[in-house]
């Protein structure tokens, strides 16, 4: 199929996509020229035209629904299709934002009960579900910090901790929030090295952003000793939350010595990626953070449901109440497993991981032998000394018909490929993914040039980010 | 009863586990929580009992008939979120699970649907808006506004932010939280008032909260005489009709793309366009996708300008953002290549004459009165003889949902908002209600 034409190529005068209703009030006069427009060239395309236009486009994308998709940190399960239904009933995805209170009942029960879910899950106090995205909750986590330290007149709190192999999300985060950035060190087993933190935790820090499981997909089994140590110094826990689906039903944040996490519903709880959005990045606090949640929260009194602001809220960080459609389906999704349910989840998401893990630890460099949870980094060092990189193994998996894991993340490791199975996904599934990876592995030995040549299968073969970046091409135009 | 074993999520089978464990060297897959204290991985959870697809589905079905929605009742409420025509095209396009089950595009080359779909809607934002480049969604139009004063701060090397006291009070609210991150100042002026040579911007919205519009080259100019930006907060739809931001002199142009496609949905998931001048682009936050070759030459789609982000740069990132609202954004662009040149102007036309009808009808009846006597849009002030609170509860009482109460910042006042939605005699009956006070 040809897929190189855009819209202005398609477009011809007189076409439209759409009927609309004719005027049926008196017109009014417009306004003085000076305000209006003078030309608006957009595309002139018929119904049908569009139709196939946007269908052959989707023809060339690849999502969980296409096949596997064990892109590591980003928990891509497969998402149940009534959950989709239930977003755009009618009374979920046709009502206002600012009606009155008393006309959505109902959607204010959803998010409330939603609220009740995500703490008890995290065993915290409180949540707002407000964060449009995991990055955004990191934002408003990192805000409610600074709030805290400021509340208490302790001014001298400007940096956060991070580890070397955290999301880059993290550090940008913690600089949108006019903090300064310290680095803690991993150590070879992959978890916190303890004296890196001890020196580098004093009264400048306002809190350590650690992700558990961390980034490497390992439990940090000393993270009770690192709570305690980051609390007795005066810092705040927090967690970036994308690794919650191996905890699910089985541990809890709070009790893991945290003191605010921030969710991903798009990850955890299931709701479709959108292709990049919309996600949702609710965040969950102790108490004594409770009072700086941006606004607004869902209560409930008497039966009734209403919004509130926090007392001594760090504000508003979106324009309404965060994004309600992703909040439906992540609500079904909680509903339909309940406790014993998202237990099966995270051990199942465990177990495929682990599985992968020593299936494939013979083919590729495992720099962390030992268990994993959700999610296992490779390296491919091996492959890297016979001049085969991570970035072809990627590509050659194209030509299998899977998603590659991600790629060069951690930064920590080397060649990192960072798979994460989910618990979606079925033992043939990984079989044969497995079977492609060894075939892969081979084919470095004795045929790399298919490797470095790869995709094959794909719409278009590798393509050229230098250029793309030296020579911006972000539009077409259209004139008349 | 109810029973979820086997789930449908989970396709390994008992048979399938213990073939696994064994692989794995484990007796029991509790052996793979070793790591978690041992008094911590039991964790008690008390969450409701688990129901099935149509036990749930029945019971969300009456939690959502709770909610008053717009497609049993009329609507007059604007402010931020807004009820226009969507056609089928978009939900039918933005339903392929290609597209909304994809994450991120990373691998381009499995991902030339996302990236060409978002280079048509940075595209069409450009047409749309009259702005050089776009990026490729953000959250919405407030953070979109936020992100977009921090870019002016850090271009200008300033730390004061002037917004206009006609933008939207929520804006002002997530623009303050944004910039305060970065202990950036914020001042709320006068459209018409000399701004202080330590702004690093002026942010505007056109049409205002209010509704109305105004010429802005001349504020453009004396933002520029002191060498700061002009921010425009723009409504999509009225351009259609009115002149665009990038046609007078705006530096960065944002917007909500919700009402480009998209429901209200309680007020998410929206779209934040993102918009501004040529040479602004490294300095741009969010996901911008740009057209190249492949090696055999034939043209296709990546994420570019990726040093400026996050997952590259860490903390010299320009933002922390990473989502782009991917989803909306292609709402956005096959709601705008469905309707096109003539539908958006049409629909922008139908809101314009039918808001007008409206309030004229309404400045005709005893104790009422339009707040302003200035052009505007789709939205308009009213002032109203009791208060509003009472007006609405009526008209919500004939299946109506009316203005925006807006009686704190202007006495007994009501912001309503018309669009091609609503009919002449939809408006007729509130006039008719109205006109009982």
């Amino acid at each position: 199929m040809n897929h190189h034409y855009l819209l202005p190529d398609i477009s011809q005068p007189g076409k439209m996509g759409c009927s609309l209703p004719v005027l049926d009030v008196p017109p009014t006069e417009l306004p003085p020229k000076e305000l209006l427009r003078q030309e608006l060239e957009l595309p002139e395309v018929s119904e049908v035209e569009l139709i196939r236009y946007f269908t052959a486009l989707s023809k060339l994308n690849y999502g969980v629904d296409t096949g596997f998709y064990p892109l590591g940190s980003c928990t891509m399960k497969y998402n149940p299709k009534w959950h989709e239904d239930i977003a755009k009933l009618a009374g979920f995805a046709s009502i206002h934002p600012l009606q009155p209170e008393e006309s959505v009942q109902g959607a204010l029960q959803l998010m409330f009960e939603l609220q009740e879910y995500l703490t008890e899950i995290t065993s915290m106090h409180a949540a707002s579900l407000v964060p449009i995205a995991g990055a955004h909750g990191e934002f408003a986590g990192l805000l409610l910090v600074k709030a805290y330290h400021q509340d208490r007149g302790d001014k001298a709190r400007k940096k956060i901790l991070l580890t070397d192999s955290s999301h880059g999300t993290n550090p940008a985060s913690a600089v949108m929030c006019g903090f300064e950035i310290g680095v803690v060190a991993s150590d070879s087993e992959g978890n916190v090295d303890m004296k890196s933190l001890e020196s580098a935790m004093n009264e400048e820090v306002a809190a350590l952003t650690l992700t558990m499981p961390t980034t490497l997909g390992l439990f940090d089994p000393k993270i009770l000793e690192i709570g305690q140590l980051v609390h007795e110094r005066g810092g705040l826990l927090g967690a970036d939350g994308a690794n919650l689906n191996a905890l699910l039903g089985r541990a809890k944040f709070g009790e893991l010595a945290y003191d605010y996490v921030q969710l991903n519903l798009h990850k955890t709880f299931s709701t479709p990626h959108g292709g990049g959005g919309p996600g949702s990045g609710p965040v969950c606090v102790k108490e004594g953070l409770a009072d700086f949640l941006p606004s607004p929260l869902v209560t409930k009194n008497r039966g009734r449901y209403k919004f509130m602001s926090p007392a001594k809220s760090i504000g508003r960080i979106a324009n309404f109440h965060g994004n309600f459609g992703v909040m439906c389906k992540a609500y079904a999704y909680i509903r339909s497993l309940g406790a014993e349910g998202l237990k099966r989840v995270s051990e199942n998401a465990v177990l495929n991981a682990n599985y992968l893990k020593e299936k494939l630890k013979q083919y590729y460099y495992l720099p962390y032998d030992r268990v994993c949870m959700h999610e296992v980094v490779f390296s491919a060092r091996r492959q890297k000394a016979k001049g085969v990189r991570t970035v072809d193994i990627a590509k050659r998996l194209l030509d299998y018909g899977l998603h590659p894991p991600t790629v060069y993340f951690p930064l920590v490791v080397d060649e990192a490929l960072m798979i994460e199975p989910t618990e979606t996904e079925s033992k043939q599934t990984l079989d044969a993914f497995i079977e492609a990876m060894k075939e892969i592995a081979r084919d470095v030995e004795e045929n790399p040039e298919i490797l470095h040549t790869a995709p094959h299968n794909t719409p278009v073969k590798r393509l050229d980010d230098v250029r793309a970046a030296r020579y911006p091409d972000l539009r077409w135009r259209m004139r008349s | 009863m109810t029973s979820i074993i086997p789930s449908p999520y989970l396709p390994n089978t008992d048979a399938d586990r213990t073939t696994m464990m064994q692989e794995i060297g484990v007796d029991s897959i509790e052996e793979l929580f070793q790591d978690i204290p041992e008094t911590l991985r039991h964790a008690q959870f008390k969450l409701p009992s688990p129901l099935s697809e149509m036990e749930l589905k029945k019971e969300l079905n009456q939690l959502a008939s709770l909610n008053t929605s717009l497609d049993n009742y009329v609507c007059f409420l604007g402010g931020g979120s807004y009820r226009h025509f969507i056609p089928s095209t978009v939900e039918h396009i933005t339903s392929r699970s290609e597209f909304y089950t994809a994450y991120t595009p990373y691998q381009a080359e499995a991902s030339q649907g996302t990236l060409q779909g978002t280079y048509e809607y940075q595209s069409l934002v450009c047409q749309l808006t009259g702005m050089e480049v776009s990026n490729a969604g953000m959250y919405d139009g407030s953070t979109a506004a936020g992100e977009a004063a921090i870019m002016a701060c850090t271009m200008k090397n300033r730390g004061k932010v002037a917004v206009s006291t006609t933008v939207n009070p929520t804006y002002r609210d997530v623009i303050r939280t944004y910039i305060k991150g970065r202990n950036f100042s914020i001042e709320t002026v006068e459209l018409d008032s000399n701004l202080s040579s330590d702004c690093a911007c002026l942010v505007v919205q056109q049409p205002n909260f209010f509704g109305y519009l105004g010429e802005m080259e001349a504020y453009v100019q004396k933002v520029h005489d002191i060498g700061a930006l002009f921010i425009a907060i723009v409504d999509p739809i009225s351009l259609g009709l009115f002149k665009p931001p990038g046609q007078y002199g705006a530096d960065i142009a944002v917007a909500d793309g919700q009402a480009l496609g998209n429901q209200t949905s309680f007020g998410g998931p929206g779209l934040g366009v993102f918009t501004c001048r040529q040479e602004y682009l490294r300095q741009m936050p969010g996901r911008i996708v740009g057209k190249t070759v492949d090696v055999e030459g034939k043209p296709g789609y990546v994420m570019t300008l990726v040093t400026r982000e996050q997952y590259i740069r860490r903390e010299r990132a320009i933002s922390n953002i990473c989502t782009s609202e991917a989803l909306m954004a292609l709402a956005a662009a096959v709601y705008l290549a469905t309707l096109g040149k003539r539908g958006l102007r049409q629909v922008a036309e139908l809101c314009y004459h039918k808001a007008h009808y409206a309030a004229e009808e309404i400045a005709k009846l005893k104790g009422y009165s339009l707040v302003f006597l200035k052009p505007f849009f789709k939205e308009f002030a009213i002032r109203c003889p009791v208060a509003p609170s009472r007006i609405n509860q009526a008209l919500f009482n004939e299946g109506i949902i009316g203005g925006l109460d807006i009686s704190h910042i202007i006495n007994n006042a009501m912001l309503l908002c018309v669009t091609e939605m609503n009919t002449k005699q939809e408006m007729d009956k509130l006039v008719e209600i109205l006109g009982r006070f």
